[in-house]
């Protein structure tokens, strides 16, 4: 099997995207929305020619809000500011008018106490550790009665090494692209997180299962059959089954990404990449580590 | 066999009724479809997202409450606030109170979901700027006493400026808001007088009776958010609950006095934590753009299946809309909240019920080409094949989903709920209805053409 012939070449590859993607949520970062922070988003949009950056803050600067402004659309702009009082709201729309004259209407305008803020991000962090943990005992539960060659936790293991791949992928791409488009960690990237961590790990034991399928075949045959050539022959067959699938759902969430409300547009993207590593890392890297593990020797596999 | 035929016949027409209830309750269809007027009443509910409106949370300050009145406190803030937000003719206002938690120190909290609404200062106001309603008493340690005129002293009312009270001197009884019923405006039978009636209930009964008979003839001066709105002196022991304040009121003023008594009956102080509005533009897009999104992705995924999987792939395509109609015919039953991120949850789960079916193929097609079955027994064990990897992927998803619903905040909640739901209505309807339809085709020969319908991909 090509894949576990080549295994150290894929392990590789993944070990050199996700070093990059470590480097790029650390040199860029990964800066919170005000859903974890608190503060305030509004969006306005001016009906005529929007007003450049200059102005409006000349206008804005005797109110002490400090709001930093960013384009949007053809004619709108995002204002960010902290958190603000109804009367701080009202105050600062009014001055956005700048002349009686300018036509501006509010889209949106959320602000978010800092109380509230931090109690979504320790929900947050809870959900994360809790999602882990329970797809850990499952992994552990469904594999319980495997343990030859490879003992059940290796399995749970490896499982879990793939997760972060799968995770830490789509986040150093997400670090790049908020970036260049200043976007913000908020609660649907979180969302997004969380879902791969579940979908990467459904597509990772359908391949597991192959496995454990293969080696109960070869033990109730007495079939003698290397390790490696087990998994490869189990790759091959969940080979075009985790490509379709992934590609159907990647369809969805392409659509969802080009054509859906801007508000799930980064969702989107963040699950499709992914989904998109979820199935690579499924293949190319959860087994080829399985058969490095299992202490088969290094000249293994035809 | 028949029986399989005649069944997956009935699941068909079940689903085209399904799917004509769906779009035909849809207002912009209905009249397009000459949809029964009562499937109207079933429209899909959109969450503020999508429909525009305003958002807001409100922390309740309860310190000054004793601990097992909390409950009842928050709940009857929640009462007030709706009634007042009732007033302001919202098509379905929802005022919910967040139970203080580990994960936000405790806090009680008030949400208020207003649809449509966008202008918030003017909902921001009508909720009130918190008034906060107090009784309270002179203070007996105080140096500051209050000198009353006895000129002052008109029919029991004693009219004072708010500056000649000196915060001190009043001291709290604890009667407040909370225990107010209500306060009527009132005419003396026999003057033609307005009277302002004040009526508490059953606690708050007890406390006043127990104030009159100690403060007998001084005065109780009732503060509306520290300003002394009323300063009557009391002039009889109060029992029942039933007290009034008369005095030299134009009916204007005794209105006034009844209003802002009745506006002031908040149990406990509010203050604005968080505001979220969504202009009904944005909502309205968002809701096309899902759609067109939903359909573009529909269409891509369909095409892909008919392709690729031929005859069965059709099959899963029909059984797929029709889960996709049995969802939204839940939505609308439940009917569940739909906000962009729960729409999401929902697209991915159309994922997942294919991904049941792709598995499905797979495996028919590895027992068709291993074992050189017959078609229709390639299909009874790549059904039992796939099944375990069925459960198994999709219990992960449902974990996930459970710990999403249960720890989550609402927007998470939304996309878990759909989510969940999503997974599970596919493991059981994506599955056996395409199940029901490939044994209703009842392919006993395996020719040249069944081959070439069962076949995959690029083979012939």
């Amino acid at each position: 099997m090509f894949i576990i012939k080549n295994r150290k070449i894929f392990i590789g590859i993944s070990i050199a995207l996700v070093t990059f993607s470590i480097a790029s949520i650390a040199y860029f970062g990964l800066s919170l929305g005000i859903d974890f922070k608190g503060g305030a988003v509004m969006e306005v949009n001016y009906l005529d020619a929007r007003p450049s950056q200059e102005e409006l803050a000349s206008v804005v600067m005797p109110l002490g809000i400090e709001p930093i402004f960013q384009p949007t659309g053809e004619t709108g702009y995002l204002v960010k500011t902290r958190d603000l009082t109804d009367l701080e709201h009202q105050t600062l729309f009014n001055a956005l008018k700048i002349t009686d004259e300018t036509r501006v209407e509010e889209i949106s305008f959320n602000s978010i106490g800092p109380s509230v803020g931090a109690e979504l991000k320790n929900k947050a962090i809870t959900q994360i550790i809790l999602v882990c943990f329970g797809i850990v005992l499952f992994i552990t539960y469904a594999f319980r009665k495997v343990s030859k060659p490879v003992s059940s936790w290796k399995y749970g293991l490896i499982a879990i090494g793939t997760l972060l791949h799968d995770v830490l992928i789509p986040l150093g791409i997400f670090a790049f692209l908020a970036h260049v488009y200043h976007i913000e960690v908020d609660t649907l990237l979180i969302v997004a997180v969380l879902t791969i961590l579940g979908l990467s790990v459904s597509d990772t034991i359908v391949v597991f299962d192959r496995i454990r399928e293969n080696l109960k075949f070869n033990i109730e045959k007495n079939i003698k059959e290397r390790f490696a050539d087990t998994v490869g022959k189990s790759i091959e067959q969940t080979f075009t089954r985790s490509i379709n699938t992934s590609l159907t759902v990647m369809l969805a969430l392409v659509a969802l990404a080009v054509f859906g409300p801007e508000s799930t547009r980064y969702f989107a993207i963040m699950l499709t990449a992914g989904m998109f590593f979820g199935t690579y890392s499924s293949i190319f890297l959860a087994s080829p580590l399985l058969v490095a593990w299992s202490g088969e020797g290094e000249k293994s596999a035809k | 066999m028949i029986k399989t035929r005649i069944l997956a016949l009935g699941v068909l027409i079940v689903g085209l009724a399904i799917g004509y209830f769906v779009i035909g309750s849809e207002s912009k269809y209905a009249d397009r479809l000459s949809a029964p007027s009562y499937f109207s009443k079933f429209p899909f509910k959109l969450g503020l997202d999508l429909s525009g409106g305003t958002h807001l949370v409100y922390k309740a300050d309860v310190s000054e409450v004793p601990e097992g009145d909390v409950e009842d406190s928050m709940s009857s803030l929640r009462d007030i606030i709706e009634r007042r937000v009732n007033l302001f003719g919202v098509a379905e206002p929802v005022v919910q109170v967040q139970k203080g938690s580990l994960a936000n120190k405790g806090e009680e909290r008030l949400s208020i979901d207003l649809p449509g609404v966008t202008d918030i200062h003017e909902a921001i106001e009508l909720i009130g700027q918190t008034p906060l309603l107090e009784f309270k008493i002179e203070d007996p340690n105080s140096n500051s006493n209050i000198q009353i005129d006895p000129s002052d002293i008109v029919d029991g009312e004693v009219s004072l400026d708010a500056g000649d009270i000196a915060p001190p001197a009043f001291v709290s009884t604890g009667l407040t808001g909370r225990f107010l019923e209500r306060s009527n405006l009132q005419f003396d039978p026999s003057t033609r007088e307005p009277i302002v009636s004040i009526q508490f209930n059953e606690e708050g009964a007890e406390l006043f009776e127990q104030i009159s008979r100690d403060n007998l003839g001084k005065i109780v001066a009732i503060f509306l958010d520290g300003v002394p709105i009323s300063t009557p002196v009391i002039q009889s022991v109060i029992v029942g609950g039933q007290a009034q304040i008369t005095g030299q009121f134009t009916p204007q003023e005794a209105k006034e006095l009844v209003n802002r008594l009745n506006s002031g009956a908040l149990p406990v102080p509010i203050e604005l934590i968080s505001t979220q509005t969504i202009g009904p533009t944005l909502g309205a897009r968002a809701v096309e753009a899902g759609m067109f999104a939903g359909l573009v992705g529909l269409i891509l995924i369909s095409s892909f299946l008919i392709l690729w999987y031929r005859l069965p792939g059709l099959i899963a395509v029909v059984a797929v809309l029709i889960y996709i109609a049995i969802m939204t015919l839940l939505f609308k039953l439940i009917p569940i909240t739909l906000t962009a991120a729960g729409i999401a949850g929902f697209v991915i789960s159309i994922g997942i019920a294919v991904d049941a079916n792709i598995l499905i193929f797979e495996r028919i097609k590895e027992e068709i080409r291993k074992h050189d079955r017959g078609i229709a027994d390639a299909i009874h064990t790549g059904f039992e094949r796939a099944w375990f990897s069925i459960r198994d992927s999709n219990t992960s998803s449902i974990i996930t989903a459970l710990i999403l619903f249960i720890f989550g905040t609402s927007v998470i909640q939304g996309f878990a709920l759909t989510f969940g739901i999503g997974v599970l209505v596919s493991l059981i309807s994506a599955i056996s209805i395409t199940r029901l339809f490939l044994y209703s085709l009842n392919i006993q020969k395996t020719t040249a053409l069944t081959r070439f319908l069962f076949g995959s991909g690029f083979s012939k």
